[in-house]
């Protein structure tokens, strides 16, 4: 037990989050009122949870990876996932048909395999938007040296002007990508689990390992996380700061566009609003975890995912971004540096 | 021969000017301190060699070249390295990283300055792993001090590295400071701890209100009694 607590905190400190005893008491509390509460909890909606958490983590580490480096709140992140989700829907839905690419059934999934040939064609093309964006607004914002809620302010224009195009191309309706089958798993307690998502939960998983990879090992990776640190500094030590700040968009985007398309996936409809609306559990986790820091937007996005699903069992499910939005004021007033506050110095 | 040359340097921040014209140079193989009361534009001179603050008439030139206007990253690439007065490391990174941060401008493999610089500053070389943050000041600075020497400059601006330090510690840095020169590396200081600092300077400048008030031999500003009992505290 004390052996596992000490690799806990050193696997902790290692990646950034201060860990403390206090960390390590509430952490055995919380288990041991989770475990508690288990027996009154539908263990589906716990399943439910983690399914959510996994989408919400891939959107919150590329939201505080923008935050933490570029410094300013990216309100169109949100509106990164629903180009995503769009994007893969007029490649499934449009150009591989029209090249005769057709939907067949893959394994158990609702999906064919031309998701898994969209996915990363839709993916690539929203970081390169993201990047273009970035060189049309962002930059010469920065340039001119404005204050950071302008660039704020300037995103939300960005996340306004993506939802029209979404609204203009494909209209306000609820869209759906090709749906080959329909079957579900089922597990003891009652846990329904379909196929969809464990494909989900293995995306977000590589993903967020990779990018581990990418910010522990690759030098563009400790790039970032110096620049996150220290801007005046990485620029006198002669980090190259453009690449830093296109890199962080391409990954940002990547994650953000990626996490739309699974969301399009769970929830198994689109509608331009779909990343706007989950911008509140996403900026939850983010303050949950500690802004600027992606593995505590990791932790947050599944005690987020996780509460917001349990909840509907004795709240409306329409109340669940209130929920979200509750646990992120309460967050703010009580430890507004996050639950891993502390960690930067 | 001149190394680096600033020119009736302006510079400030905002409205506000700060240095009023200043014209310093540092030949090869220097060192040269600059003292002065606080507020005096000493750290605003460095932030406009380095390029972090704008030069708004005047000149900086290193090495024949012209840099006023470069961009801190391109000022870098000449040869002029800078180390802060304040968070001066990267606090979330590893020692080892900084000082792969410090060697980002690199292409070939710079394990070997590593290597040295651990050999410069045993004290960095037992816990390469550990986080700079949590590092003792007299640590940080050799880290600061450290990092700016991977890129092997031809020159090095320190801004106040004693800063904070004990005695001790303060004496270990000036020590290391004396081995970096010797090494061939040009130095220009900012000071507040004067008399040490023009203990072993070749020459000395006096800045008061953004303007050059004297300069002279290190030697020759220590045993001046104005200098002594105006800006050394008597």
């Amino acid at each position: 037990m004390g052996r596992l607590v000490t690799t806990i905190q050193d696997t902790a400190r290692r990646i950034g989050l201060a860990w403390t005893p206090a960390h390590t008491s509430v952490a055995i509390v919380v288990i041991a009122l989770a475990v508690g509460f288990l027996p009154f909890v539908k263990m589906g909606l716990v399943v439910n949870g983690v399914f959510l958490g996994a989408i919400i983590a891939l959107g919150a580490v590329g939201l505080t990876l923008v935050y933490g480096i570029l410094n300013f709140a990216n309100i169109a992140h949100g509106d990164y996932m629903t180009m995503g989700a769009y994007t893969t829907l007029f490649i499934v839905g449009y150009l591989l048909p029209k090249v005769g690419v057709e939907g067949s059934g893959l394994g158990p999934f609702t999906f064919g395999y031309p998701l898994l040939i969209a996915l990363p064609v839709a993916v690539a093309a929203i970081s390169a938007g993201a990047v273009v964006v970035d060189m049309m607004v962002y930059r010469r914002l920065r340039d001119r040296g404005v204050n950071t809620v302008v660039v704020s302010m300037a995103s939300l224009g960005v996340a306004i002007a993506l939802r029209g195009l979404v609204q203009i191309i494909w209209g306000g309706d609820i869209e759906r990508y090709p749906r080959e089958t329909r079957q579900v798993f089922h597990l003891p307690m009652d846990v329904r689990v379909p196929p969809d998502a464990i494909f989900i939960t293995t995306v977000a998983i590589i993903l967020v390992v990779a990018l581990y990879l990418v910010l522990d090992r690759t030098k563009m990776g400790k790039a970032m996380r110096a620049t996150a640190d220290n801007p005046d500094l990485a620029l006198v030590s002669g980090i190259d700061t453009g690449s830093v700040v296109r890199w962080t968009w391409v990954m940002g985007a990547a994650l953000a566009a990626t996490a739309g398309i699974l969301l399009a996936v769970y929830q198994a409809h689109l509608l331009p609003i779909m990343g706007w609306k989950f911008l509140i559990p996403l900026f939850a986790a983010v303050v949950l975890g500690g802004i600027g820091n992606p593995y505590g937007a990791l932790v947050g996005a599944f005690v987020i995912g996780v509460t917001s699903e349990v909840s509907t069992q004795w709240i409306n499910p329409s109340y669940k971004p209130a929920v979200a939005f509750a646990i992120m004021i309460g967050m703010l007033l009580v430890r507004p540096r996050g639950i891993f506050g502390g960690g930067r110095s | 021969m001149v190394l680096l040359e600033a020119t009736d340097v302006v510079a400030g921040y905002g409205q506000t000017e700060i240095l009023h014209g200043v014209s310093i140079f540092v030949d090869q193989g220097e060192v040269v301190t600059i003292i002065g009361p606080n507020g005096c534009g000493k750290s605003t001179l460095m932030k406009a060699i380095v390029g972090m603050v704008r030069v708004r008439t005047g000149s900086v030139s290193f090495q024949g070249t012209d840099i006023s206007g470069y961009p801190p990253e391109r000022i870098v690439r000449t040869g002029l390295c800078y180390v802060p007065q304040t968070s001066n490391v990267f606090p979330s990174l590893t020692i080892r990283e900084n000082l792969e941060m410090g060697a980002f401008l690199r292409k070939d493999d710079y394990r070997g300055r590593i290597g040295q610089m651990f050999d410069l500053f045993p004290d960095l070389a037992a816990h390469p792993g550990r986080k700079a943050g949590s590092l003792s000041g007299g640590q940080r600075q050799m880290l600061a001090i450290a990092r700016a020497l991977m890129l092997d400059p031809v020159m090095l601006l320190l801004d106040e590295p004693s800063a904070g330090l004990s005695p001790a510690m303060m004496q270990t840095v000036f020590d290391r400071i004396r081995e970096i020169n010797e090494s061939g590396v040009a130095l220009l200081l900012v000071e507040q701890n004067a008399r040490d600092a023009l203990g072993m300077s070749d020459r000395g400048y006096i800045l008061v209100a953004g303007e050059k008030r004297l300069e002279d031999t290190g030697k020759d500003l220590l045993n001046n009694p104005e200098v002594a009992s105006l800006y050394l505290g008597g």
